[in-house]
């Protein structure tokens, strides 16, 4: 173990600094900073404020996975909050717009939450119900248009600026702040790494399996109603079409990325968020040089290719048996 | 016997649901309403067929959306561009889908990852090549497509009975024959019974994963083929979001999601029931299309409800007849 342990990082670490120099190379200014009207302007910002609604999903569907779950209605959660927020934002506060977006995302985890927990349904065929559903009832709250908005409050959060760095930066750093502390700052994400690992092992030991479990999904859908939020501040407008289309697949691969296992029972909070860095990072290199943003598919389909490859027990077979004598010889 | 149950109740809503809708608008009825229905997801059904292979055996196949996609690109590309024969480009498509259903298969099988993450990857994959060869829509003007499209059976009614419907019942009733009487059937319903019995029974697991993956993709294929004939052109957006509706189709149809049961047949009437809700849409005419995502979803509830108490029975009593059946 004590040898695998300095690996945990690592690979992550040294992938977001290889491919941090390939965009170096690819646009010369990718690391040039300024500052303008308060505010940071560059590549370096413009990747975290890009990254952040795939950030905000990642930190709720590590949690999920780290149970043995899978959450895919993420990107229709955050069509549906977005096409709240966007249908209050004129008419209301910034709290109740929030509330109630928030409040939507909720209710959205506890009915992913109350499927998987309590009728104890496959985790990737409950969340199918809502991400098929959810679109269309984010379309139902929209009718069907793009609705606008121009409530400068709601605007704040998805461009304004606090101490230089934009709003949806500040957000997710405090969420990820936010949900480490709770999460490794008690027993409770050793609890969870316990529930993904035997579930009815942990069962028998007295960890509350299905309020664990009923948790991590709310957690994970307020989190994908507060990107949807923050999407839909960002482009000043809900379309209930294409808001979070596909993110869930970006979610997932974050996750897997950061080195979290499918097989849940442990999970790595920063190395995940690191995990959306990286694909942000990637996307952004790709849009920079000047290669048509489809390449953007085919890079993901090869990096999570060799991530798997990386993961797998199989591969890794020659190193397995290594380790399996010296334990047996220990 | 296995499967009966669910795909009884499946046959029962969606004959409800004929009913239902006959009733409000009497012109549903109609051969020439049923013709449509079955030309207009004849990919569908093609590619469901497929799908409950994959599903049955405990796995499932993201990447079919794009695999339809990535073969109406190259198929209109190579009779348009490169000047290939229909025919040649057809069979080379083919080819080309099942070696891509068997690769993910062998890495599916050789490093044993779960099927989910690994079609993901095929997914974007295929998708990411269609972008690759064209982003454009490319018509396709070969003489063969107007034959085809032009070709129809008669049915009493008016209605029309296309090419691509036949081929798409022909390989539905294939698929349905192919899972119930062959051994490779039997060993599908094995590898989603259990695994690691099926492999003490003697059954090739690894052989059977990458045949399976490969008969859902190369269905794929020839959905993607029947979708450019049903458009008369190759488009790189296309089928987007087609693995969902498949799935759903399939689990309303009855099969099981954890594996081990299921029907071709029952999978069918699940591409129906979408259908006639997509038709009922059309004929309201004040319903928004979004209606049929909630009434998808709903469905997908109920059926997926049902299998898990229809699963929790079964599993009240001794659990004798469990292996009984194959």
């Amino acid at each position: 173990m004590t040898a695998l342990l300095p690996r945990r990082g690592l690979a992550q670490v040294l992938a977001l600094i290889v491919i941090l120099a390939v965009d170096r190379i690819v646009s010369p200014q990718f690391f040039d900073l300024r500052l303008q009207d308060g505010r940071l302007f560059g590549s370096l910002i413009d990747v975290l404020n890009r990254g952040t609604p795939v950030a905000l999903l990642t930190l709720g569907m590590v949690l999920v996975i780290a149970t043995r779950g899978i959450d895919l209605s993420v990107g229709a959660v955050m069509a549906i909050s977005g096409a709240i927020a966007a249908g209050l934002a004129d008419s209301h506060g910034l709290p109740i717009v929030l509330a109630a977006a928030l409040g939507a995302g909720l209710v959205c985890g506890l009915w992913n939450g109350f499927l998987v927990a309590v009728l104890g349904m496959q985790p990737i065929v409950a969340t199918l119900i809502l991400m098929v559903a959810g679109r269309g009832i984010a379309q139902l709250i929209t009718e069907g248009r793009i609705v606008t908005f121009s409530s400068p409050d709601l605007v704040w959060l998805g461009n304004g600026s606090v101490l230089g760095l934009p709003v949806p930066v500040v957000i997710a750093l405090g969420m990820l702040i936010l949900t480490a502390a709770v999460v490794r700052g008690s027993a409770l994400g050793l609890l969870i790494e316990a529930t993904g690992g035997n579930a009815r092992a942990s069962e028998l030991a007295g960890v509350g399996t299905r309020a664990m479990i009923l948790s991590v999904y709310v957690w994970c859908s307020v989190c994908a109603a507060l990107a949807g939020v923050i999407a839909a501040a960002d482009i000043m407008g809900a379309d209930a079409n294409n808001a979070g289309l596909w993110l869930e697949l970006d979610a997932i691969l974050a996750v897997v990325i950061g080195g979290t296992s499918l097989f849940g029972g442990r999970f790595s909070l920063v190395l995940a968020v690191l995990g959306a860095l990286i694909i942000q990072t990637m996307n952004t290199g790709i849009l920079l040089s000047g290669y048509p943003p489809e390449f953007n598919l085919l890079v993901k389909a090869v990096v999570v290719l060799a991530v798997l490859l990386l993961q797998s027990p199989k591969l890794s077979g020659l190193a397995g048996i290594a380790m399996r004598l010296r334990r047996t010889k220990a | 016997m296995k499967g009966l149950p669910p795909v009884l109740i499946t046959a029962i809503v969606l004959v409800a649901g004929f009913a239902l809708c006959a009733m409000q608008f009497p012109n549903i009825a109609s051969t020439r309403v049923v013709g449509n229905l079955l030309t207009d997801n004849a990919f569908l059904g093609i590619v469901a067929t497929g799908m409950t292979f994959v599903i049955i055996s405990g796995g499932i196949d993201l990447s079919v959306g794009s695999v339809i996609g990535f073969t109406t690109v190259f198929v209109a590309l190579a009779i348009e561009r490169w000047g290939m024969p229909p025919l040649v480009a057809f069979v080379a498509i083919l080819v080309l889908s099942a070696a891509f259903g068997a690769a993910m298969g062998a890495v599916i099988h050789v490093f044993d990852l779960p099927p989910f993450i690994v079609t993901l990857a095929g997914m974007f994959l295929a998708r990411g090549a269609s972008f690759l060869l064209s982003t454009e829509s490319v018509p396709i003007t070969a003489p063969v497509y107007s034959t085809v499209s032009d070709f129809a059976l008669r049915m009493p009614g008016g209605g029309r009975l296309t090419a691509i419907a036949i081929v798409m019942l022909a390989i539905v009733i294939g698929g349905a024959l192919l899972l119930r009487l062959t051994r490779f059937g039997a060993n599908v319903y094995a590898l989603g019974g259990n695994r690691t019995t099926a492999s003490l029974m003697g059954v090739a697991v690894g052989k059977m994963t990458i045949k399976i993956y490969m008969l859902s993709s190369l269905l794929a294929g020839i959905a993607g083929i029947v979708f450019s004939f049903y458009t008369s052109a190759g488009y790189s957006l296309s089928a987007v979001g087609v693995e969902l509706d498949t799935i759903a189709a399939v689990v309303i149809g009855g099969t099981l999601l954890t594996g081990g049961q299921g029907s071709v047949i029952g999978t069918f009437l699940g591409v129906l029931i979408q259908g006639l809700i997509q038709t009922y849409i059309n004929f309201d005419g004040t319903l928004s299309s979004w209606w049929t995502k909630i009434a998808t979803g709903v469905l997908l509830f109920a059926f997926i409800a049902l299998q898990q108490g229809l699963v929790a029975l079964a599993r009240r009593p001794v659990v004798k007849s469990a292996g009984a059946a194959s």
